[in-house]
């Protein structure tokens, strides 16, 4: 039962990802078989892409504040949900994912925080008297990171959050007329001591997610800040990673960027998995 | 609060006292099936930090069904409004006299799009499902390996992978036909992961009890995990196929013939100013079909849990 779908994991990842991996090391433009070049890559990212450097800054900044504040988030409001009737809970689960769904999100951040005194926060601002002129939200280096980041958590509950609701209401039943039964008495313990340890495969996943998703930071980036963002004030590496893999077509590089990415991605897991092994103690 | 969360909880303590207590009070905590009596307070604060941020997460669904129907000077008007005053039908008139005038029948479009996401989503399900209750349930040389693997895979970026899987796709000359978007969907690494721990939550000793009854491992799996974890492969089915019902084609499809809705929408939004309108209103279509999925499958987890408990 296993044969099947492994076969065609090793042919559409395993492969593309081993042949990326060689690929890092060659020099590679997509027209001229690729070369040979060694360490140079990785040597030019670290040594002379100044560019990459403020990527890694900026997606470590996105990542260490959203990465755990949604991962929170999502479990927090998962379990909340949980707590609802079965009609309400659907409803609060749509609502909850429906920035997931929706498509022409970035249009109404774009509204909110437009540059001119229209937008309705500089609209809003300067009719309290806060301000006197619009800011340029967008443009201006100071304010576009944390706008993004905002934005990105708001739109964060989206696989893990899914996933924690059906976890949640796989937990067995029984667990927690148990729990009852040997003095658990208030929310908190019931959470600490029943419902987190049962939901630990869930947690694992969850965290996996989380961490990809707030390391390969790019889309709400392009849309909001543009691509590239005036001073690379919102570069991240996923989008050091498009401007040298599809607009420049140097496959070597962008390959050794992903090869990178990937390495801190892991690096990162294994720590939180290590964190997670101790819920519940 | 933190406090409380970190001690161990006293045992027996609060049991007892209840055993004490009239028979009243003891009717009332039967009646409660033995759970912990959550404060009304509580629950109180709970259900408006919910309503509260739910308000706030539900804004782009009343943004994109108010735009659909805005007449054009009100989509245009600035400084920009949020809700819409004169509703009108008239954006999804413009978008099916667009649709009716394009080369390829637009039917064409929404057969494509249908196919590829009801194929790739019940694929996927399927082969991830019995590849994770292998993973899940049996011990074998190399199956942790084979997990760490598809694990890590999750991690790496997708954007360097495009040029390889091209190629494997030319060799295997599937270039522009469905199957270049539908079968490498079925292998999607995340629907593995996520049964796989869904279903390292069943007890092993009931998928043992059945096998002394003589249940087959495809007995054992169609019969007593897939029904336990419905509401894992119901989430992983509501994923897929917003994932699938949102693909262009890619890199893959260049005939018109075969292209998805999606990226005929994209090229109505393409066609300028005078389309707005159009666009509008076939984004709402669009969201709309993945929310209803959503709602009909979220009715079907509730129904589930309603009737079965995982009982060890």
């Amino acid at each position: 039962m296993l044969a099947p779908y492994l076969l065609l994991f090793v042919l559409f990842t395993v492969v593309p990802v081993a042949i990326s991996l060689v690929i890092s090391f060659t020099y590679f433009n997509m027209l001229e078989f690729p070369r040979w070049v060694g360490w140079h890559n990785y040597q030019q990212l670290f040594l002379e892409d100044d560019v990459f450097l403020i990527a890694i800054k900026n997606t470590f900044i996105f990542a260490v504040i959203t990465g755990p504040l949604s991962y929170m988030a999502c479990f927090l409001f998962a379990w909340l949900i949980n707590g609802l009737q079965p009609k309400v809970r659907a409803l609060f689960t749509l609502l909850f994912y429906a920035p997931s769904i929706s498509g022409n999100i970035y249009f109404m951040w774009q509204l909110l925080f437009s540059g001119d005194s229209y937008g309705y926060i500089n609209g809003f601002l300067m009719k309290l008297g806060v301000i006197v002129e619009p800011i340029q939200w967008l443009t201006d280096p100071k304010y576009i990171l944390p706008i993004i980041i905002l934005v990105q958590l708001w739109l964060s509950l989206g696989t893990s959050f899914l996933a924690f609701i059906a976890g949640l209401q796989n937990i067995d039943k029984t667990l927690f007329e148990a729990g009852a039964v040997d003095g658990v008495s208030n929310r908190w313990q019931e959470l600490w001591y029943i419902t987190l340890p049962a939901m630990r495969p869930m947690l694992m996943f969850g965290a996996v997610i989380q961490i990809t998703s707030s390391f390969a930071v790019a889309d709400v980036a392009i849309n909001l800040a543009g691509f590239p963002s005036v001073n690379y004030a919102a570069h991240t590496i996923v989008t050091h990673l498009m401007d040298y893999g599809t607009v420049r077509f140097e496959m070597g590089y962008s390959s050794a960027i992903a090869t990178v990415l990937f390495i801190m991605m892991i690096t990162m897991n294994v720590l939180t998995q290590k964190l997670l092994r101790r819920i519940g103690e | 609060m933190s406090e409380t969360m970190l001690e161990r909880a006293p045992k027996a303590g609060k049991a007892a006292s209840a055993a004490g207590r009239p028979n009243l009070f003891r009717l009332f905590r039967l009646r409660r099936a033995k759970r912990v009596n959550h404060s009304w307070w509580g629950n109180a604060i709970a259900f408006l930090v919910l309503c509260a941020v739910a308000a706030f997460m539900a804004l782009p669904l009343v943004f994109s069904i108010n735009n659909a129907f805005k007449p054009l000077d009100e989509i245009f008007v600035f400084p920009p409004r949020f809700l819409v005053r004169n509703p009108t039908l008239t954006n999804f008139g413009d978008l099916f006299s667009l649709l009716s005038n394009s080369w390829v029948p637009f039917s064409r479009y929404v057969f494509n799009t249908v196919f590829i996401t009801l194929a790739g989503t019940v694929g996927h399900v399927i082969l991830a499902s019995a590849a994770a209750f292998v993973l899940a349930k049996y011990q074998f040389k190399g199956k942790n390996l084979i997990f760490t693997m598809i694990v890590l895979s999750l991690m790496f970026s997708g954007q360097v992978t495009m040029i390889p899987n091209y190629m494997t796709m030319a060799w295997l000359g599937w270039i522009d036909s469905y199957a270049s978007i539908i079968v490498p969907a079925f292998a999607y690494p995340l629907g593995l992961y996520l049964m796989k721990q869904f279903m390292e939550m069943i007890p092993d000793s009931l998928l043992e009890a059945a096998k002394i009854d003589g249940a087959s491992d495809y007995r054992i799996f169609w019969q007593i995990v897939m029904p336990l974890v419905k509401p894992a492969w119901m989430t992983l089915t509501i994923l897929l196929f917003q994932m699938l019902w949102g693909t262009d084609g890619g890199n893959f499809v260049y005939s018109e013939q075969l292209k998805t809705l999606h990226y005929a929408v994209t090229q109505i939004v393409l066609g300028g100013i005078a389309r707005t309108g159009a666009a509008a209103a076939v984004s709402l279509l669009l969201m709309s079909v993945p929310i209803l999925f959503f709602l009909f499958s979220q009715s079907k987890i509730i129904q589930t849990m309603a009737t079965s408990g995982m009982k060890d």
